[in-house]
């Protein structure tokens, strides 16, 4: 399949139209989706006006955008006018938004060309899609193993070729380990560097939207393309979009990157092997290896699992069959809205509903949910610590490759697949998961880069020297 | 740190969130909620009472706008996507002991 950039290069030039990329893109869902599961709902009668709103203004001259023509998958966390939103979730089933996320004003304005919503775990909370009400996404390089989760739909569009990019979000590797169990390019950017305004809410001070890809330059063309203040977000940064599609051929010559011994011990040989050969290539490259430890990641896990459910159990808080989805009818207001949620929750939901109920509870708040926001002060400290020897930090995104279905039934188990991915979230930083060498049954490994606030750039420079070392592009 | 969960703490955080439970599923939910705080016991290895809390990792308060007229969302759309609107409002089951 061409990338984002070739399509938006053929359909501006008039080689090929939106509408013809748009079809093409349907012929490819339809040919994979009843046995991956990939997509929840299409949207064919408005992607079409959109495609054919592109075709007309190449056939009049008009320059349309970065993402000319490009049809693109949407995670079903993210509200779009004229098809259902649902998060995954029966409570939200059949609800349509009455908005757009402003994500896809600015695709649009763009350009790109919305297909349809992907599966993922319900309300973002997992790391398999197996969490998703409508059953679980499939990885297309291996159906009989999960894509990853929770935007595992998304990740699996852009690795079974039905769009070139897609839409995630992630709030503690739900980008960066999709990415990496499906061999592609997932990058979770700078906390408030993309606005969060119809992203439907998770852990607020942790989401974050950000891309799929197979190349490293499609991902920075998409992000730049999304980024940027948004009035409507009142924690997005305040500046404007940054220059990234300029910085992807950069390099890293003398750039210090950090090898983070937290950041791989205990993952799966392979993994490893990864990890020192991507070093090798960086360092090769002309880049400065540094090897770091910072012990204080390892408490990463531990934070992340009450901040993150504290904050879902405000948020979810307003899905009481009031204002939108599923009412279940009881005798007055109170048992309806428990008839509600009990009906329309999945496990992992209540589960984590509950936790971060009880962590934020009158006599339990100081030992869990006060201890875990120090423990993220503690997080960004030895970050920045790091930062001041190294100008970004390299490791595993996963510990091993993607796992087949039900082999984590238990909760904990499944939670310690992100413990290379959570301590970014944590600090707000952006982090990128470029695919590098393979592992067990010759499925694909994620490197992680990690760098400070605002240093896509650089980490999309230094994604972009593995890419072409691992032989694609 | 206090120990794992009782059946009954589970049984009240439940009631809290609106969340009915079975026998069974208190009886799983009580194990697992366990097994994820007695993992984040690991927070007390280290003295952070000299560290201030972190809600916004970038430090952002108070953002405040002009108190201008913006655009809003259309009542009726919105209503539309209810599940029980009425006179222009969400529609509830009665509330307290009012009569229905």
């Amino acid at each position: 399949m061409k990338s984002a950039v070739e399509i938006a290069n053929d359909v501006q030039t008039g080689a090929t139209t939106a509408v013809a990329q748009l079809e093409a893109s349907y012929a490819a869902i339809e040919a994979r989706n009843a046995e991956l599961n990939v997509f929840l709902h299409l949207d064919k009668d408005g992607a079409r006006k959109i495609a054919e709103a592109v075709d007309a203004r190449v056939a009049a001259g008009e320059k349309v955008g970065p993402l000319a023509g490009v049809p693109i998958a949407i995670k079903d966390n993210l509200c779009q006018t004229g098809i259902p939103t649902t998060c995954s979730s029966k409570i939200l089933e059949g609800w349509k938004p009455p908005y757009n996320a402003t994500v896809i004003d600015r695709l649009v304005a763009a350009g790109a060309v919305p297909v349809g919503k992907t599966n993922l775990d319900e309300f973002a909370m997992g790391s398999s899609t197996e969490n998703s009400a409508f059953g679980p996404t499939r990885n297309p390089l291996d159906p009989s193993r999960v894509p990853g989760g929770s935007s595992g739909g998304s990740a699996a569009a852009v690795a079974g070729d039905m769009t070139s990019i897609s839409l995630g979000s992630d709030t503690g590797g739900s980008i960066r380990q999709p990415a990496a169990f499906c061999g592609i390019v997932g990058m979770k950017p700078t906390y408030g560097l993309v606005s969060r305004y119809g992203l439907i809410a998770f852990a607020s001070s942790l989401d974050q939207i950000g891309p799929f890809s197979k190349t490293v330059m499609d991902s920075a063309v998409l992000l730049e393309a999304i980024a940027g203040h948004d009035p409507l977000d009142s924690t997005s940064l305040p500046e404007p979009s940054p220059s990234l599609v300029s910085h992807v051929n950069d390099g890293v010559a003398g750039k210090r990157i950090g090898l983070v011994k937290e950041l791989y011990e205990g993952a799966d040989e392979s993994v490893v092997n990864a990890v020192m050969g991507a070093v090798a290539v960086l360092k090769e490259a002309g880049a400065e290896i540094v090897e770091l430890s910072i012990p204080e990641l390892r408490l990463g896990l531990s934070a992340y699992y009450l901040i993150a459910p504290a904050e879902a159990s405000s948020n979810l808080a307003r899905f009481d069959g009031v204002r939108f989805g599923l009412r279940v009818d009881g005798e007055d207001v109170t048992a309806m809205m428990e008839a509600t949620r009990t009906a329309g929750f999945g496990a992992e939901v209540k589960r984590r509903i509950m936790l971060g109920t009880y962590a934020l509870s009158a006599g339990y708040y100081d030992a869990y949910y006060g201890q875990a926001l120090k423990v993220r002060t503690l997080t960004i400290n030895a970050f920045k610590k790091a930062y001041a020897q190294a100008d970004m930090l390299i490791g595993a995104t996963t510990p091993g490759v993607a796992f087949k279905f039900g082999a984590k039934s238990d909760p904990m188990e499944m939670y310690l697949n992100d413990v290379f991915t959570i301590p970014t979230n944590l600090a707000g930083d952006p982090a990128v998961s470029v695919s590098f060498g393979k592992g067990e049954e010759n499925l694909p490994i994620g490197v992680q880069l990690l760098g400070p606030g605002r240093s896509e750039a650089s980490l999309y420079a230094a994604a972009r020297v593995l890419e072409i070392a691992d032989g694609r592009s | 740190m206090s120990s794992p969960l009782s059946r009954d703490d589970v049984a009240k955080v439940a009631k809290l969130a609106r969340l009915r439970l079975t026998e069974e599923e208190l009886t799983t939910f009580t194990g697992q909620l366990s097994g994820v705080l007695e993992h984040a016991n690991d927070m007390n290895s280290l003295d952070l009472s000299a560290l201030e809390p972190t809600s916004n990792p970038f430090g952002l308060t108070n953002v405040t706008r002009e108190d201008v007229i913006w655009k809003s969302l259309d009542r009726e759309a919105v209503l539309a996507e209810a599940p029980d609107a009425q006179d222009g409002r969400f529609a509830v089951p009665r509330i307290l002991g009012e009569a229905p």
